[in-house]
């Protein structure tokens, strides 16, 4: 990105002056390295974003932010409903409430690694991952719906988890306002076999080390010490997801004449809040994050079952669970008063500071752990929320590395069995039934994500808690 | 010299664009296919012993585009199976396509990721120069 088209308001903060359509003013955190490095398309879905109707304060970047469909990914933007706000299909994408959970062990590293290799294999015949694989779990039509209504707080309720899980949940576990009768037949026979499976691509089950504690008051909120171990889980709403993302846009994108909407770019596809598709969409993509919700528990349940086997100490509490594919309704203060708007976070996490009522009685008093993926050989993180974040975002921070390479040249440039053997060598063990699916994901293939978690931080979004490696990785 | 019908892969930043080129309309969104099933795996791995009927309808030629592969994305995710050939025809303003495959055998297929959608990023769909045409997308994965 050209930085002379930046007015730099600090060292990680960059302002696009509203100019042209743009209702607001763009800014995107980052360190000049991070921004440098990023897409000339970043800055103009940035620009787009910022034309949409009733778009508060600004159109938003994270500092993983990359090149989106409409929206970056890395993109947070709010819309007030009393000011012919919009909902958009593009601003949440396709893989809706996409996300991360972490699980304690109550294991150290020393424990785990005598039976890593027993571990890896069993993780990996016991979650179903990557295309072709079948879920364990199959619904009927009504309960499907009950799912799509009750999110993980269903999948507690089949026996899948523990209540306590959903108190460590976004939205305690249920998203309110789902509308099963708003999702398509089509989506829900694209879910009939993917309830508890993990998908492909970036998605991932890890078992990871925390290596280093950098807020010791937050750390041990969060219950994790040095050579603590952990469980990650990455993985969305799957197919049902996929299918509402899709038809949506379509409607959206064809529809928006109707409603007097005049996209800057067809991926922009939206609806104001107050109309019937905006109602529709809102109800089937709530109904979205519950299946979301609901197959991150399944799989913790899974995840559970092998652990139970291996390491009959080990306690798996969940430490929290964070969507970062999302559009929700929540309170903030612009121009002066407090408003009820829409925060699309595509690619974003939420990042709640200490006494925002929404946290969890654990979290009160020091923030939201929000949870920062990384790939299978460098480094994951978890921040916590901080107060400024909600001035400066809506509270909201970045989701993990982002990519800087295409899988293309990411395929050319590596073969997967040669880096699951050097990942091996260091320590990583690597599952997966797909070599060419392992070389498109190569770390190698990310960017830095230690450089993103620090604009983060310094950017004052969130602030670092802990660092952690993986040492299992079973990917789709 | 009459085009050959092809496809081929073009970069995108985090998935993969998916392009078909022929002498025909119905050749590019033929080998746009085969484009988006090579994201997947080797087309030619592909046994085509199951044939699946899929009709599509669209107010442009973009729209129908996206609409095709969004209806063999959804073919695969709901059959499990992966397909290796296709025939498409037009027929007043309709798709009609035929795509055969077989089940998905992830150790012989090793299938190396899902396909969430087709997008409208990059999306066109026109002929050039006056002797071919070109269809093509980015697929998000």
């Amino acid at each position: 990105m050209d930085l002379t088209r930046l007015d730099r308001r600090s060292d990680t903060e960059w302002w696009i002056a509203p100019h042209g359509r743009m209702r607001v003013p763009g800014i995107i955190y980052g360190s000049e390295a991070l921004v440098r490095d990023m897409d000339v398309k970043v800055y103009e879905q940035v620009e787009n974003v910022a034309t949409l109707r009733g778009i508060q304060r600004a159109s938003y970047a994270m500092p993983d932010a990359h090149w989106g469909y409409g929206f970056p990914i890395g993109g947070v933007a709010a819309f007030d409903p009393d000011e012919g706000g919009v909902v958009s299909a593009g601003g949440v994408g396709f893989d809706i409430s996409c996300g991360v959970r972490l699980l304690h062990t109550g294991l150290l590293a020393p424990d785990v690694e005598a039976i890593k290799p027993r571990l890896a294999e069993a993780l990996a015949r016991g979650v179903p991952a990557g295309l072709g694989s079948v879920g364990r779990v199959h619904l009927d039509a009504a309960e499907l719906d009950a799912m799509l209504s009750g999110g993980a707080r269903w999948a507690v309720d089949r026996g899948y988890g523990t209540a306590a899980d959903l108190e460590r949940i976004e939205e305690h576990g249920c998203m309110a306002g789902a509308r099963p009768d708003d999702v398509s037949t089509f989506a829900k026979n694209r879910q009939r076999d993917e309830m508890g499976t993990l998908g492909s691509g970036n998605h991932y089950l890890e078992v990871q080390r925390v290596t280093d504690v950098f807020d010791a008051a937050a750390a041990a909120a969060f219950h994790l010490r040095e050579d603590d171990v952990v469980v990650c889980i990455h993985c969305g709403s799957r197919g049902l997801g996929h299918q509402i993302g899709t038809e949506f846009l379509r409607r959206m994108a064809i529809e928006a004449p109707q409603y007097g909407i005049d996209l800057a770019d067809r991926e922009l596809a939206c609806a104001p809040i107050a109309s019937p598709l905006g109602e529709a969409y809102l109800g089937a993509m709530r109904a979205g994050i519950n299946c979301a919700l609901a197959n991150r528990q399944i799989i913790t349940h899974l995840v559970r079952r092998v652990f139970a086997d291996l390491a009959p100490r080990a306690q798996l509490d969940l430490l929290y669970d964070v969507s970062h594919n999302t559009c929700k309704v929540e309170q903030h203060r612009t121009n002066g008063r407090a408003r009820s708007l829409f925060v699309h976070r595509k690619g974003a996490t939420r990042a709640l500071g200490p006494g925002h009522p929404d946290l969890p009685a654990a979290f009160a008093a020091i923030g939201q752990p929000v949870i920062i993926g990384g790939t299978m050989g460098t480094a994951s993180y978890v921040l916590v929320g901080t107060a400024a974040g909600e001035a400066k975002s809506f509270g909201s921070s970045c989701h993990g590395a982002g990519r800087r390479m295409s899988r293309h040249a990411a395929a050319k440039l590596w073969h997967g069995r040669e880096v699951i053997r050097e990942l091996a060598d260091r320590g990583v063990l690597v599952r997966s039934p797909s070599p060419r699916g392992v070389a498109e994901e190569a770390p190698g293939a990310y960017k830095d994500v230690t450089a993103v978690v620090d604009a983060a931080d310094a950017a004052g979004l969130s602030t670092k808690v802990a660092r952690l490696e993986p040492l299992v990785c079973v990917k789709g | 010299m009459a085009v050959s019908a092809v496809w081929e892969h073009f970069p995108h930043g985090a998935d993969v664009g998916v392009r078909g080129i022929g002498p025909t309309k119905e050749d590019a969104f033929q080998q746009v296919a085969l484009a988006l099933t090579a994201v997947v795996t080797d087309p030619t791995s592909i046994r085509c012993v199951v044939a699946v009927p899929i009709v599509c309808r669209a107010p442009s030629d973009d729209l129908l585009l996206a609409d095709w592969l969004n209806a063999i994305v959804y073919e695969m995710a709901t059959r499990h199976v992966l397909f290796g050939a296709y025939s498409v025809m037009f027929h007043d303003g309709e798709l009609r396509a035929t795509a055969w495959g077989e089940a998905v055998e992830p150790a012989r297929h090793q299938p190396a990721v899902e396909i969430k959608g087709a997008t409208y990023t990059a999306l066109r769909v026109e002929r050039v120069e006056d002797d071919h045409w070109l269809a093509q997308c980015v697929v998000d994965v």
